[in-house]
């Protein structure tokens, strides 16, 4: 390696470090005031981006020059802080006071409804924008080109990086941000003028998000993927440096961006994993990133199932229950029967989150992890051993426990939106494996010819199979969750210092917690991977694990239904509604949104709440 | 006036009852399952729509196939394996279509091969190139049309031939398709350059390149030849990136897919001139069936065709002649009017072999030229696959069936 060389590696990693920097520290700005992990950053981005793209060359045709760029960039990114305080208006408003896991999925619903959207705007094509006029001539650097306009870029990051630091500290509304930041009651109590301060707080850090995008497009064209390509990087930053410490954002980016610029010389071929491996050690090490503080715990994390007396007529309507699933097959055609078992799969996926979020208040973002892990252990098992479908459904279930116990055991020590981004990197860290470790794993091929034992190949005693595994496995979290032990998590739940002081060992509870949560998603993940032959990474994916928080909102928290009701509402949505529509992804991001808004309890919740209210 | 309107509905009804024999008359419409990933990859998918969208148009106004109208079912694949074969099995179980043509990423393209051996129906992959549909994983139900990995990059290695480059690095996304040219790439470079060698290779995720740490650390490797795989986002990041730091200067390039509208259009003026590319000269292609072809497109949609549209037409003319052929949509009659069928195209004739149910669909191979404010192709040949395609003998060594 000769010097020259690893030098320019090095700027190529600080200009990486610089526009990844501008994009994360909007987030954490808004989330220490606001507290909402936002979603839509990764889409304010690209909206920042595919503005600039669009606006740019227009001023240039008007007037060629270095200030007409910067002005197209500075406007589109003033366009996207004022999209910021809309969405800050319409929904965010409206959802302060919600568990911060509600707020994560209307965050997500609005990444879907501008997936959508951005596409009917702006067109399927990606757009490249101008380079920017003056800087389109290399630098000589130690006998090597190197872009002007990275060094343009590498500048920006400490610019903005001061800019902030200014607007923080010189400011009445910088001083009101950084009060929120420590103490958001006590500014209210205050008489500070709470949704000004937040509005501005949205459209800043907004604005910061459109400016990263807008910077971006001498070097990228706008595409559809920016969001979600950017929002996992932010997050890591975010969360590495400590939630709401714009230095600390600044300190993670640098870190990151070099980590990147030297880990595809050393490894070509497994660059997704390095990033979330450098999360879950720094939160291994630093339970809150460089420079967060322990989180005060506030009311929101207590929500999910309370204490009850059981229903009288509880056991009959359990037997009516499982007869008519047991009859189903009486009535249903071929595809029924598949789409009844993926519901019945998905139920019992989404219980078992329900376990750790519901009754636990542990808010998993990673729930993809075990149920990836179970269907890839199954399949595994079947690729390898060629074992049969009676031997590999447990297999995969033991894989998934024991993946369950080594994350939950980093998991345990940590609380709140740590926690959930913990879990979020330790599912990514599978997920990544399980892409690019091809020889074992296929890669995103997956692995195919998953196919059941030939007794359960018909479709209706593979239903029946997975009717009997899902009842089973929900009776027995269900036992769990009513017994002594299940009390012992909603107490840490509720209250940690006085669950503590009666002598519980939350840790080792929570512990346990995920193992069994983990080992009932990796059943839901074997029964799926032997019902649709294959299995492939997207199982690991963030989508999956959004999927099954979606069937918690859905069917409601606060409810041991819920989740059932939720599985199966999604799956209707999916493929019933998904046919007929090509906007799916917006019709199905504004129900998340909708349902968030009207109906915070979910579907089984609201019913629920509603027969309370009559007695 | 109530009153009125209902005796005139119930005299509409009638008249729609009585109309109803004639339109029974007709058979019912021939069913075709189509999926795609036209929310992921729209570039490409939504030509592709248009393209088979116009034939369809234009088979049904000619009164259809067999007597009977068709009818294409298309649905959103997710660009994932999972949603593609759920989507799949709908469209086979509840709505009944005779075989099903579609998808983009190769990854989906295997899952669906794999399902169609499952469920027993054809399945003609519209943009998969992967060799893997049509060798280790093939099954007599999955078809393809376009030339494969291998196919390509034989042609574009021909090309490298002459420019006597040895140095030569990859960089490919880190996907199935990546994976795959770069390993028909390297299987192709040594067998037929003697003393090629391999001495740097960058495997991006797709969509997540590090542009810049990219370029360098191939331009490390002092290459004179680079073979690139990248498509879309990636693609355009990695030119900017390699034009302003010279990595193209002096070096042989060869890129799959570069010349194809819907990858090159984006580029705009960064144009890399001088790649040797495999793509599409639509405007430069002069038989009378294509130009009509193109004619048409552009009257219909208003836009110029890309690649995507040429499949997209040429998939549904072709499934029409083979259910010609068949004199019924069943299976097994289907399956033996495709193999070893010559059909006769807009851009030719093509045939599909038996052995490996691949096309010999070819390729335009050319070099990319900035041609004012975008670029294009120059001394272009179409290649016909036929004489790029595996050998017979390879095919049965990796072909299970």
């Amino acid at each position: 390696m000769d010097p020259s060389f690893l030098a320019v590696q090095a700027l190529s990693g600080l200009s990486s470090a610089s526009s990844l920097f501008i994009t994360a520290c909007g987030l954490t700005i808004v989330f220490g005031v606001t507290r909402i992990v936002n979603f839509a950053h990764g889409s304010l981005y690209m909206i920042g981006a595919y503005t600039a793209a669009t606006l740019v060359p227009r001023l240039l045709e008007f007037s060629f020059g270095p200030v007409s760029f910067w002005a197209g960039i500075l406007a589109a990114a003033l366009i996207v802080g004022l999209i910021g305080v809309v969405i800050e208006v319409l929904l965010l408003r409206r959802i302060y006071g919600a568990p911060e896991l509600f707020q994560l999925l209307a965050t997500f619903g609005v990444v879907l409804v501008v997936q959508d959207l951005v596409v009917q705007v702006f067109g399927p094509e990606d757009i490249l924008g101008p380079r920017a006029p003056g800087l389109r001539a290399p630098v000589d650097i130690l006998g090597r080109r190197f872009p002007s306009y990275e060094l343009v870029l590498i500048a920006a990051g400490p610019v903005v990086l001061g800019l902030v630091w200014l607007l923080l500290r010189r400011t009445r509304f910088g001083m009101l941000v950084r009060a929120a930041t420590q103490d958001r009651d006590m500014v209210a109590s205050l008489g500070v003028n709470q949704s000004m301060l937040f509005t501005g707080t949205l459209f800043l850090g907004a604005f910061l998000a459109g400016l990263g995008g807008a910077l971006q497009i001498p070097r990228v064209s706008a595409n559809t993927g920016m969001d979600l390509s950017i929002i996992a990087e932010a997050f890591v930053v975010t969360v590495v440096g400590g939630m709401g410490s714009v230095p600390g954002a600044f300190l993670a980016a640098l870190v990151i961006g070099q980590l990147q610029a030297f880990g595809i010389l050393i490894f070509p071929k497994s660059t997704l994993v390095v990033v979330f491996l450098l999360m879950a050690v720094v939160l291994a090490i630093r339970p809150y990133g460089f420079f967060g503080r322990a989180e005060v715990i506030g009311g929101s994390h207590a929500v999910g199932i309370a204490s009850h007396k059981p229903l009288p007529g509880r056991p009959f309507i359990l037997l009516v229950v499982i007869a008519l699933l047991a009859c189903f097959p009486l009535v249903a055609d071929a595809y029924l029967l598949k789409v009844a078992t993926e519901i019945l799969i998905f139920a019992l996926f989404a219980f078992s989150l329900q376990l750790l979020i519901g009754v636990g208040g542990l808010v998993s973002f990673g729930h993809a992890a075990f149920f990836g892990l179970g269907a890839y252990g199954s399949a595994l098992a079947v690729k390898w051993f060629g074992t049969p479908m009676e031997a590999a459904l447990p297999l995969g279930l033991a894989l998934a426990a024991l993946g369950a116990a080594l994350i939950g055991a980093f998991v345990v020590r940590l609380s709140g939106i740590y926690l959930a981004m913990m879990t979020l990197a330790a599912a990514q860290i599978i997920y990544a494996v399980a892409f690019q470790w091809v020889d074992v794993t296929g890669g995103d091929n997956g692995i195919v010819g998953v196919w059941p034992a030939t007794w359960a190949t018909s479709p209706v005693a593979y239903y029946l199979l997975t009717t009997a595994l899902t009842l089973v496995a929900v009776l027995l979290l269900k036992r769990i969750i009513d017994a002594p032990f299940g009390y012992a998590l909603r107490a840490a739940r509720d209250s940690e210092p006085r669950a503590e002081a009666i002598g519980l060992t939350i840790r080792r509870h929570r512990w346990l917690a995920f193992i069994l949560s983990g080992a009932a998603a990796g059943l839901a993940g074997g029964l799926y991977a032997f019902s649709r032959g294959s299995v492939d990474p997207s199982l690991l994916g963030i989508s999956t694990s959004v999927d099954a928080l979606t069937m918690l909102l859905l069917g409601g928290i606060q409810t041991v239904t819920g989740p059932l009701v939720g599985a199966a509402a999604l799956h209707f949505l999916r493929d019933f509604v998904m046919p007929l529509t090509a906007h799916w992804r917006l019709l199905l991001g504004l129900v998340i949104i909708a349902m968030v808004l009207i109906f915070p309890r979910g579907l089984a919740g609201t019913i629920q709440h509603w027969r309370e209210e009559r007695a | 006036m109530a009153k009125f309107s209902t005796i005139r509905w119930l005299a509409l009804g009638a008249a729609l009852a009585l109309g109803a024999p004639s339109i029974q008359a007709q058979q019912a419409p021939i069913k075709l399952g189509e999926l795609n990933s036209y929310a992921r990859q729209a570039a490409f998918t939504v030509p592709y729509r248009n393209g088979w969208q116009l034939a369809l148009d234009e088979i049904n106004a000619k009164g259809g196939v067999l007597g009977r109208k068709l009818e294409i079912v298309s649905r959103e694949d997710g660009a994932t394996t999972g949603d593609a074969t759920r989507v799949a099995d709908e469209l086979v179980s509840r709505e009944g279509v005779s075989l099903l043509f579609g998808s983009f990423l190769s990854n989906v393209g295997v899952a669906m091969a794999d399902f169609a051996n499952q469920k027993k129906i054809v399945y003609i992959a519209a943009e998969p190139l992967t060799d893997a549909i049509t060798m280790a994983q093939g099954n007599r139900y999955t078809f393809r049309i376009r030339p494969n990995n291998t196919m390509q990059v034989g042609m574009l290695v021909d090309q490298a031939k002459a420019s006597g480059a040895k140095r030569w690095a990859i960089v490919a996304p880190n996907y199935e398709y990546g994976q795959s040219a770069a390993q028909a790439f390297k299987r192709l470079i040594q067998e037929r350059v003697p003393g090629a060698e391999i001495v740097v290779e960058q495997y991006p995720a797709l969509g997540k390149i590090e542009a810049g740490a990219t370029v360098s650390a191939l331009e490390q490797a002092k290459p004179e030849g680079i073979f690139n795989v990248l498509f879309g986002p990636d693609l355009t990041q990695f030119v900017r990136e390699g034009n302003t730091r010279g990595l193209f200067e002096g070096a042989t390039v060869l890129s799959l897919l570069t010349g194809e509208p819907e990858w090159l259009l984006p580029l705009k003026d960064e144009v890399p001139a001088g790649w040797t590319v495999t793509g599409y000269p639509w405007d430069q292609i002069t038989e009378p069936k294509h130009k009509a072809f193109v004619d048409a497109y552009r009257a219909k949609f208003n836009d110029t065709p890309r690649l995507g549209s040429l499949l997209g037409y040429m998939v549904v003319y072709m499934i029409r002649d083979t259910l010609e052929r068949a004199g019924s949509a069943d299976t097994e009659a289907v399956i033996k009017a495709l193999e070893d069928a010559k059909f006769d195209t807009v851009i030719g004739p093509v045939t599909m072999r038996g052995i490996d149910n691949q096309s010999t669909m070819g390729a335009w191979v050319g070099r990319l030229a900035l041609k004012g404010s975008t670029g294009g192709m120059t001394d272009w040949t179409y290649k016909d696959g036929t004489s790029f395609m595996p050998t017979e003998a390879e095919v049965k060594a990796v072909r299970k069936d």
